[in-house]
């Protein structure tokens, strides 16, 4: 148990999706410019990544590893799919994206209202499959993936809420005319991350 | 951004114009500067952040992306007109998927140790905005030949910063341009020491984030681009 929670806190903080990775920029630097909707954007990423990555892990090890198939026909127990990951965890992210946001128009409309727009854009959030790949790179299990699908997303939301909350201030700030919008988003990334490398000394 | 741009209904041109035809050349040329993906159109920088801490990861990177662009862009444009609208992004990711797929493996084949480096980043292209912001504002509404070109340029501008990013990282951080020795030991004997910044994942932010304020600065015009 103690091992999950260093995993969750390690991806919320130490490792976190954006400011070591990278990961989902694109959206993170152009719906961070009000909290309101950075909230959505981000409440939608965890809400898909715990859901992704879990799915993607349970069809990578029972589909796609070699032996994996075995239980079909003996003679296929030596077939190894893994190089058919990428194709199975992107359609994986667009169809469970695309259920998502069916069941929430039908049955959840208020949320769909807050959410709805954002749900979309998910599918091409590098971080969901990001999410996925680490999971098949660092060789997780079951219990791991979903705790670190978790940190992934929190560390996600916590990152564009704190950045638009900024840039809500910013809009106020005497900036160079072309440093303006994109170009200090990103320096402001930059020193975001740079004080969220002082978790790196933490022990877990 | 470029999943909200909704493709632009552009009337074919019906006389026919050469491979090179200017404007053919200028859907070449234009992303590498006044319609840069990374610096103007915001696309892609998720990955043009991670791998430029040393100059050959982000060339093969750039190689990677530039192949992929083109060729999904060709493949979308080419069956643009049979795919139902409401499951075309399914279908970009699937294009995009495979095109990455070949590339992945061809690098664990041939160039394993740049594979290990680049890490998920390969298959991260599948998702990189700029292959998607492409498909959907170019593609899918033009002639396969200016596709396949509108690829490559993207891709060539896509690395280019890429490329910048990393020889100012690599420089700076291990004073060496793919692998070899460019600051001299004598610099070192005096004092010098590699800038351990550089090696961290903000330097690139930082860098990119000067380089969009010069290009900027000398091309008022992109001021509000984004």
């Amino acid at each position: 148990m103690q091992h999950l929670i260093n995993i969750l806190i390690k991806t919320i903080f130490v490792e976190n999706v954006i400011f070591a990775f990278f990961l989902g920029m694109c959206s993170f630097l152009a719906v961070s410019k009000k909290i309101k909707t950075a909230f959505g954007l981000g409440l939608a990423v965890i809400f898909v990544m715990v859901l992704t990555t879990p799915l993607n892990y349970l069809i990578l090890r029972y589909l796609l590893f070699e032996g994996a198939l075995g239980w079909i026909h003996p003679s296929l127990a030596s077939v190894d799919l893994t190089f058919l990951s990428f194709i199975l965890f992107i359609s994986t992210i667009a169809g469970a994206v695309q259920l998502v946001e069916m069941v929430v128009e039908k049955f959840l409309t208020a949320l769909y209202t807050s959410l709805g727009i954002f749900l979309p854009l998910i599918t091409v959030n590098c971080s969901i499959l990001g999410a996925s790949l680490f999971m098949q790179e660092r060789e997780y299990n079951f219990a791991e993936t979903t705790a670190f699908s978790l940190g992934a997303g929190i560390g996600f939301f916590l990152a564009i809420v704190l950045l638009a909350a900024i840039r809500e201030r910013l809009r106020y700030s005497n900036i160079p005319e072309p440093l303006q919008g994109l170009g200090i988003a990103m320096i402001v990334t930059a020193l975001m991350g740079l004080a969220f490398l002082s978790f790196s000394g933490i022990q877990l | 951004m470029s999943t909200e741009t909704t493709p632009v209904a552009v009337v074919e041109e019906k006389k026919k114009e050469g491979l090179f035809s200017k404007k053919n050349l200028r859907v070449l040329r234009d992303p590498l500067d006044d319609t840069n993906p990374v610096t103007v159109q915001i696309l892609g920088v998720c990955s043009a952040l991670a791998v430029t801490v040393q100059v050959k990861p982000a060339i093969i990177m750039a190689l990677g992306v530039t192949v992929v662009t083109a060729f999904s862009n060709l493949i979308i444009s080419l069956i643009r007109n049979t795919i139902p609208n409401r499951i075309r992004i399914i279908v970009q990711l699937i294009v995009a998927a495979m095109l990455v797929t070949i590339v992945d493996q061809l690098l664990k084949a041939y160039m394993f140790d740049v594979s290990k480096k680049l890490s998920v980043f390969v298959g991260l292209i599948i998702t990189n905005c700029i292959v998607m912001g492409r498909l959907e504002a170019f593609a899918l509404a033009q002639r396969p030949w200016p596709s396949f070109l509108d690829g490559i340029g993207n891709g060539l501008g896509y690395g280019i910063i890429l490329v910048i990013v990393a020889v100012i990282r690599e420089v700076l951080g291990s004073g060496s341009v793919l692998g070899f020795k460019v600051v001299p030991q004598w610099l070192y004997d005096m004092g010098y020491v590699n800038n351990g910044l550089m090696m961290l994942p903000p330097a690139a932010l930082f860098l990119i984030g000067i380089f969009i304020w010069w290009q900027r600065s000398r091309n008022r015009k992109l001021i509000n681009a984004s």
